[in-house]
């Protein structure tokens, strides 16, 4: 494979959240285009990372650096990695009532726009470009005049999170257990969804605690994360391995070395 | 720390004070003021006799302290009840107003040139003691629609005045209400005869100017027989280290299917972050449903004083009449609400809907207190309430009291509530979508209070989610 150009490069990255450290040095390399893979067990730092990268305020940065598209990603505050293309989708989607999915879509995307120097797009104009993007995907509106989340079941949640990828287009996708609380079905709607999604100009960043999604997804790399280091990295072969042994024979290794 | 406490406060935008030369009453309140008012009204002797019923009555009763909010004792004698520009002009002639009233009202968004004007609104300007403009009378005469100052109608429309003013908000209703009976200066007066559809949004807009003043307006509003009216109050008032005290009573009454849709954006200064200053708004607003099929519907949304004491209420009357309540109330800083509703079922088949929203943020106390009364002959009476509060931050609070007091064994009630916070998950879900955090403050607040912009004049709804911006700005860091 072609290897793009850096887009994320995590060094030494320590962080801390009230006051325990979570993550106890993350080395990682993201090129264009490339999907990687975190897994790990429950309490690893997977989600902190994926959380520290978006720049959730209620973590503390230790030690280490972010360099984003060769900009100091840990400076910027949230919206501004946003407005960079940096994307979480998150596992716990919050709920925002009497705001339509339509209207947060599109105010997301203005803000998107008014960054990247683009006019703005009216309601007519967005719902033109939605259609064709849940055209792209195969989805319908059925979720568009529905308020943020609210009512949403679990699956829904999960669901809107990669349709609002979708209508965002970053640069860097972040995934934080998007499988969690889906059933099969709706993982392969959501795994078709990022596979059509992928791309040259497109990293993808998928936090995962199962290897099942890996079954439809194939990354080019995976990383187990254990105890806030990464302790092992490889190819889509790794995942099915860890499926098959678990985590034990890993942290074991953490042990040794 | 990086928390939703640091946005709240953007300055107060409207409080300006205007140069101009008034003519004020000396300050303290007994029975010679009360005649100086009604003498400068030129007011007929039934008028003054009321007034002075009122002043006696009031000199009995004592200042409530029910409601859910704390301030210093008001010495009611150290209030000007009288102040008006000197160069005020002849009623009718919109081109002699003075040019810095029109400015004044200009900068508060409320353009007295007919030529200027919102497109189908009609404004009736209140500044200080007096109205100063009243646009649209002679367009709407054509209708039948009465809309102007409550003096004038004193003097041109006695019989309707005299049949309906105080009838539904009596003059020893209560302590304020009493105190405004006695010392009211101008509001608003509003005739629709029978079948007609008022053709404009009518609206006044008060202005308090003047200091070491109160400003105790009065308005009432008939719909005849099968009519409809909607009527908007806005107001504002210069930063003052003083209270000043803004007493009003509203009157609405709606005939058989009549319909009479009130809605109020009130923005008085709202003191400064210490609680320094600021108006005390106590106001009486209640309106009747005298007629089968008729409708009174309240929407508010109420981000300035420093003390909010009302409770628009519906005394259902006729068979199947409805009474609607729609709020919203901000309180950031050190301000503090006491609103809600009263709805009173006598008739047969009366619905009544309230739904409240409450904002508290900074060291805001914020507290609904409503009342649903069914009487014994309100058959198959239906209410239902929503309360819902939203904190914003931690030193604020949100207090809510629902009185429920039903007569009649086939009457329905619905209740819910409900308090939520805005997280800093919330905000960094929106932020990481590309929101500023003052955006996404924003539209978190937006959609709490959806339910209640949508029941504004479109004209209005643009103006109150801009004003709900301003009055959270500085509450989320």
């Amino acid at each position: 494979m072609k290897q793009g150009k850096v887009l994320l490069e995590v060094k030494g990255l320590r962080v801390a959240v009230a006051g325990t450290e979570i993550l106890k040095g993350v080395d990682l390399t993201i090129r264009e285009g490339e999907v990687h893979a975190i897994m790990g067990p429950n309490g690893s730092g997977k989600s902190t990372l994926a959380q520290v990268l978006a720049g959730h305020p209620a973590y503390t940065v230790l030690a280490g650096s972010a360099a984003y598209d060769g900009k100091d990603l840990l400076d910027m505050k949230p919206e501004e990695r946003a407005r960079a293309g940096v994307f979480l989708a998150f596992q716990y989607p919050v709920e925002i009532r009497g705001i339509t999915n339509s209207y947060f879509l599109r105010s997301a995307l203005n803000a998107l726009r008014r960054e990247r120097g683009e006019p703005e797009l009216d309601p007519i104009d967005f719902l033109q470009f939605l259609e064709q993007k849940l055209k792209a995907i195969g989805w319908d509106d059925s979720m568009m005049n529905r308020p943020v989340n609210e009512g949403f079941s679990g699956g829904e949640k999960k669901r809107n999170e990669i349709l609002q990828l979708a209508v965002l287009e970053p640069r860097l996708a972040i995934l934080d257990e998007t499988d969690s609380g889906l059933d099969i079905d709706a993982l392969k709607t959501v795994a078709e969804t990022v596979n059509k999604l992928r791309g040259p100009d497109r990293s993808f960043l998928i936090v995962t605690h199962y290897q099942r999604l890996l079954n439809y997804i194939t990354p080019d790399v995976v990383h187990v994360l254990a105890d806030g280091r990464i302790v092992k990295s490889g190819g889509p072969a790794l995942a099915h391995e860890l499926e098959a042994k678990g985590y034990d024979w890993l942290r074991d290794g953490v042990m040794v070395s | 720390m990086t928390s939703i406490e640091a946005h709240v406060q953007q300055p107060y935008k409207y409080g300006f004070v205007t140069d101009i030369e008034s003519e004020v009453v000396p300050a303290g309140l007994n029975e010679d003021v009360i005649r100086l008012i009604s003498a400068k009204k030129g007011e007929p002797e039934w008028m003054l006799e009321w007034r002075l019923k009122a002043y006696r009555n009031w000199l009995k009763m004592s200042e409530p302290h029910w409601p859910n909010v704390k301030y210093g004792p008001i010495d009611y004698q150290a209030i000007s009840y009288y102040a008006a520009p000197k160069k005020l002009p002849k009623l009718d002639s919109l081109d002699q107003v003075d040019p810095k009233l029109v400015a004044t009202f200009e900068k508060l968004g409320i353009p007295i040139e007919e030529q200027k004007r919102l497109s189908g609104v009609a404004v009736d300007a209140v500044f200080d003691s007096v109205s100063v403009a009243t646009t649209f009378q002679a367009e709407l005469a054509k209708f039948g629609v009465i809309f102007c100052p409550m003096s004038q109608a004193i003097r041109e429309h006695a019989d309707l005045v005299q049949k309906y003013l105080g009838t539904v908000v009596p003059h020893n209703d209560n302590f304020f209400a009493a105190l405004n009976t006695a010392v009211f200066t101008d509001g608003s007066f509003v005739y629709v005869p029978k079948g007609v559809r008022c053709p404009l949004e009518l609206s006044t807009y008060f202005r308090i100017n003047a200091s070491s003043t109160g400003q105790f307006e009065r308005t009432l509003i008939i719909a005849d027989e099968g009519s409809y009216v909607s009527y908007l109050e806005g107001c504002s008032a210069p930063m003052r280290d003083e209270n000043q005290l803004h007493a009003a009573v509203v009157e609405l009454v709606a005939f058989d299917r009549a319909t009479i849709k009130y809605s109020t954006i009130q923005n008085w200064y709202p003191g400064d972050e210490e609680g320094k200053g600021g108006i005390y708004n106590f106001v009486t607003k209640r309106g009747k449903c005298a007629g089968v099929n008729s409708k009174i519907s309240w929407t508010q949304v109420e981000t300035g004083s420093a003390i909010t004491w009302k409770y628009p209420g519906c005394i259902l009357q006729g068979d199947n009449s409805i009474g609607e309540f729609y709020s919203v109330a901000v309180t950031s800083h050190r301000q503090q609400a006491d609103t809600g509703t009263k709805m009173i079922h006598l008739g047969k088949n009366t619905r009544s809907t309230i739904v409240s929203k409450g904002i508290s943020a900074g060291r805001g106390q914020n507290t609904y207190r409503g009342l649903v009364k069914i009487m014994k002959g309100a058959e198959g009476a239906r209410n239902y309430s929503q309360c819902d509060s939203m904190l914003i931050g931690d030193k604020c609070g949100a207090h809510t009291f629902p009185y429920i007091d039903v007569r009649n064994s086939t009457a329905i009630m619905e209740h819910e509530a409900s308090t939520s916070k805005i997280g800093e998950d919330q905000i960094f879900y929106l932020r990481q979508r590309g929101l500023s955090a003052e955006d996404a403050v924003s539209m978190i607040v937006n959609g709490f209070c959806k339910e209640v912009f949508k029941e504004l004049p479109m004209e209005f709804a643009v103006e109150a989610t801009r004003l709900l911006g301003i009055s959270l700005e500085g509450s989320v860091g």
